[in-house]
């Protein structure tokens, strides 16, 4: 076997690990299962090792059950949650098929909810039907824009896009509250940053306040499920879509099958960017209302989990992000129920993303779970 | 290195002559940015060498502005030029250093211009504030030359600062830097673990540490460390003069008055160089990092030899991590280390995978850091923001200059599967 054959194969092994073509039912299924139930638990052992009695760690999980799925109200806040998690996350499980790494939504969500904001105040006058969708393609244009930087320096000079997408995030919050303090952002009579409030005809309505007025849910339910179709239409029926999945399968291969390698990772980078910039003008149009320094509030880095989670697939990705959603909504309930941080949620996460990351633990701690699975490891 | 270039000039690599040519554009833009901004400065800038107290008192320098921003500019637009002439091989990254050495140095020229400022306290600022990113640094390059891509600096440097905090609190400055070291390491160790014994995506295992030790921290400094401060109360690790060294002018302040973060810093840097690049295991850790099979054959261990040095790097980590809490305030606060883990690991491709490259890189990194501190009292009409960016934007564009030169270990990010 020479030098060559040996990469390929590892890399082959790596890239079926974070996206993997067709995966097995105990991969999707039970894996996943196993890796929610455990991180639970082991949530659990963190909660009683920081000195919080048992009690409290029942009110905390019937807390984040009531508070994800537990009312109307609930489901409302999950799919809030879950939607700008959703969109980031296809623009990333897009590059991951793609071969690519991408750290940088959350700069892209900050760029482009600011975009979307400054062009819906600009415009304001103008009727719903046209400035609400325009205001959106604002945001996703400069998303777009934003990460094709990452994806030119990669294609034009080799630049490592981690590297360069990382930076381009730690840019964008200073970009971000540099332009929340100039005049025709900032809102009028106010010293601290904060951008004008968009106005109402840019902003996704809300689809249940005729029930409630609380429910915040809002149209960017139908964006959410219109991109889980154009991305799954594009990776696996598209040609581009062809193209990006051979470029990340097998660069070299799709150099020789005459795929221009270069145009593909930029159009890659693009089109991730394209969908975390329409995050972030979810965000802003849909739920926040105006820009304020941050207020991507790590939306970027979750959605990074969520791919990673959904195995870089449009569906599997839809769910991941309704997982997360609902622990995001769940957590702020038991933050106010029973008075555990929220940040307790980050910690659940993290070790999800672990079993689902490494099904080789999971087989190695719940052997009983995977029987066919191990005997075809003991071969 | 040598073959390459005694190859026929007919083989033409179109990426470094497009490397060669952006970096040439990069440097005429530098040039007119000097000329354009920074061009009108009025007087003379006036750097104090030294200060009041010091043993031996140097005079401030005087630079005449105007003159030395033409000049600068001038010297950034020939190497520019020079680059679509005749450039290409070493020349290019380093013109690109020169190019923005001068850049900085013609800010600081226009910046200081009819003020005083002290070259002193800001080259001391520029060492301690470097300390965190070349041990995030050093500790990414221990992992990557084994061949793990250690994304989970930022989290080993979170442990470590949190770990110094609440066991400071508790035993004491030394007990706290001796966990927060342990506990890097058993970071490393998890992420050895994760990657080599479980073969997880190097890259998705780093980011899973980030995520859990950001979780982890925040949650029990709010849950915890809100009630109780007495837990996050550690005592600071004073500075220590070192005697006649301490005294040299510029430099002393410098290298020589610091707290024990620097000097281990500094001694890290210059052991780890010796032992990756002048002994037998060093060799081994190494052939590892190129070439895994090659070095099984030969009867090295892949597999402890990445446990050993992955875990190494995260002790390295703690350390630094250490550095933030035990080093400087004394208290955690969450996500304290606010991206330098990352900023680590672009010194460490920057300094192209060399601890002394990765310590310069650092160097530029809190230089710019701490300049951008000074110039707030030095009241340029720059927003600040822009300032605070600029490292960033120097990271981008010297990664894009120099990536197709710096080569990094050949079997970097692959996992080994021993057959």
């Amino acid at each position: 076997m020479s030098v060559n054959d040996t990469l390929d194969s590892a890399k082959e092994q790596l890239l079926r690990r974070a996206a993997p073509g067709r995966a097995q039912f105990e991969d999707l299924v039970i894996v996943p299962l196993f890796a929610v139930a455990v991180a639970l638990m082991l949530g659990a052992l963190i909660m009683l090792a920081t000195g919080i009695d048992l009690p409290t760690v029942g009110r905390s999980f019937i807390a984040l059950l009531a508070g994800s799925v537990g009312s109307l109200g609930a489901l409302s806040e999950t799919l809030v949650a879950a939607v700008p998690l959703v969109l980031a996350a296809l623009g990333l499980a897009l590059g991951f098929r793609t071969g690519l790494f991408n750290i940088g939504a959350e700069g892209q969500i900050l760029m482009g909810g600011l975009a979307a904001v400054i062009f819906g105040f600009t415009f304001d006058g103008l009727p719903f039907a046209i400035l609400m969708p325009l205001s959106l393609l604002a945001g996703m244009l400069v998303g777009a824009f934003y990460a094709g930087i990452a994806g030119w320096l990669r294609a034009a000079t080799g630049a490592h896009e981690v590297i360069s997408t990382i930076m381009l995030n730690l840019i964008s919050y200073r970009l971000l509250d540099y332009m929340l303090r100039l005049d025709w952002v900032q809102r009028e009579g106010r010293s601290d940053p904060i951008s004008r409030s968009v106005p109402e005809a840019a902003e996704l309505p809300r689809l249940l306040e005729w029930l409630d007025p609380n429910l915040r849910m809002h149209a960017g339910v139908f964006v959410m499920i219109a991109a889980v179709i154009v991305v799954h239409w594009l990776l696996f029926r598209a040609k581009l879509g062809f193209e990006f999945r051979a470029s990340g399968a097998s660069p070299d291969a799709a150099r020789y099958a005459g795929i221009r390698a270069g145009l593909i990772i930029v159009l890659a980078m693009a089109t991730a960017g394209a969908l975390a910039g329409l995050a972030g003008a979810n965000q802003v149009l849909g739920v926040l209302g105006r820009a304020s320094p941050g207020f991507s509030a790590g939306i970027g880095f979750d959605a990074i989990a969520v791919a990673l989670l959904g195995r870089s697939h449009p569906v599997g990705v839809l769910f991941a992000g309704l997982l997360f959603g609902a622990l995001e909504a769940g957590g702020r309930q038991m933050q106010v129920d029973a008075g555990v941080s929220i940040d307790l949620i980050g910690i659940i996460q993290a070790l999800i993303i672990v079993f689902i990351a490494a099904p080789l633990l999971v087989r190695a701690l719940f052997p009983w779970g995977f029987r066919a699975a191990s005997k075809g490891d003991a071969e | 290195m040598s073959v390459a270039e005694h190859a026929p000039r007919a083989v033409i690599d179109h990426a470094a002559r497009r490397r060669t040519r952006i970096v040439g554009a990069i440097l005429i833009l530098i040039a007119a940015f000097i000329v354009v901004v920074l061009g009108d400065a009025p007087s003379q800038a006036t750097f104090r060498l030294s200060r009041p107290r010091d043993a031996w008192v140097l005079p401030n320098l005087v630079v005449p502005a105007q003159p030395f921003i033409y000049v600068a500019a001038a010297l950034t637009a020939f190497l520019g030029v020079r680059q679509f002439l005749r450039g290409g091989g070493r020349w290019t990254t380093l013109s690109l250093g020169l190019g923005l050495g001068l850049a900085v140095l013609a800010f600081l020229v226009w910046a200081t211009a009819e003020n005083a400022f002290s070259l002193t306290g800001m080259l001391q600022a520029t060492m301690v504030r470097a300390v965190p990113i070349a041990l995030g640094g050093l500790a990414a390059l221990m992992c990557e030359r084994v061949a793990v891509v250690n994304i989970a600096v930022e989290g080993m440097l979170l442990a470590g600062a949190f770990t110094g905090a609440l066991m400071g609190s508790v035993i004491g400055g030394w007990g706290g830097l001796l966990s927060a070291v342990v506990i890097g390491g058993l970071f490393g160790f998890i992420l050895a673990a994760l990657v080599v014994t479980y073969r997880m995506d190097q890259i998705i295992a780093g980011v899973v540490i980030n995520l859990f030790v950001l979780g982890l921290t925040s949650f029990v400094s709010s849950q915890v460390f809100a009630e109780m401060r007495h837990l996050n109360n550690a005592p600071v690790f004073p500075a220590l003069k070192i005697p006649i060294l301490g005294d040299i002018p510029v430099i002393g302040p410098m290298l020589f008055q610091q707290n024990i973060f620097v000097y281990g810093a500094l001694i890290m840097v210059g052991v780890s160089t010796y032992y990756l690049f002048h002994t037998r295991n060093g060799l081994r850790a190494r052939a590892v990092g190129e070439h895994p099979r090659a070095a099984d054959t030969l009867g090295i261990d892949v597999y402890w030899t990445r446990y050993v040095h992955v875990t190494i790097g995260g002790m390295i980590a703690g350390f630094g991590g250490a550095w933030f809490t035990l080093g400087s305030v004394g208290r955690f606060d969450e996500n304290m280390t606010g991206g330098r883990g990352y900023i680590g690991l672009a010194a460490m491709i920057f300094g192209r995978w060399h601890p002394v490259g990765a310590l310069m890189a650092a160097l530029v990194f809190g230089f710019t850091d701490s300049l951008q501190q000074k110039l707030a009292l030095l009241n340029t009409p720059i927003p600040s923001e822009f300032l605070a960016m600029a490292p960033y934007i120097a990271t981008i564009i010297v990664v894009a200059g120099l990536i197709g030169r710096a080569r990094a270990p050949a079997a970097d990010g692959k996992p080994y599967v021993k057959e």
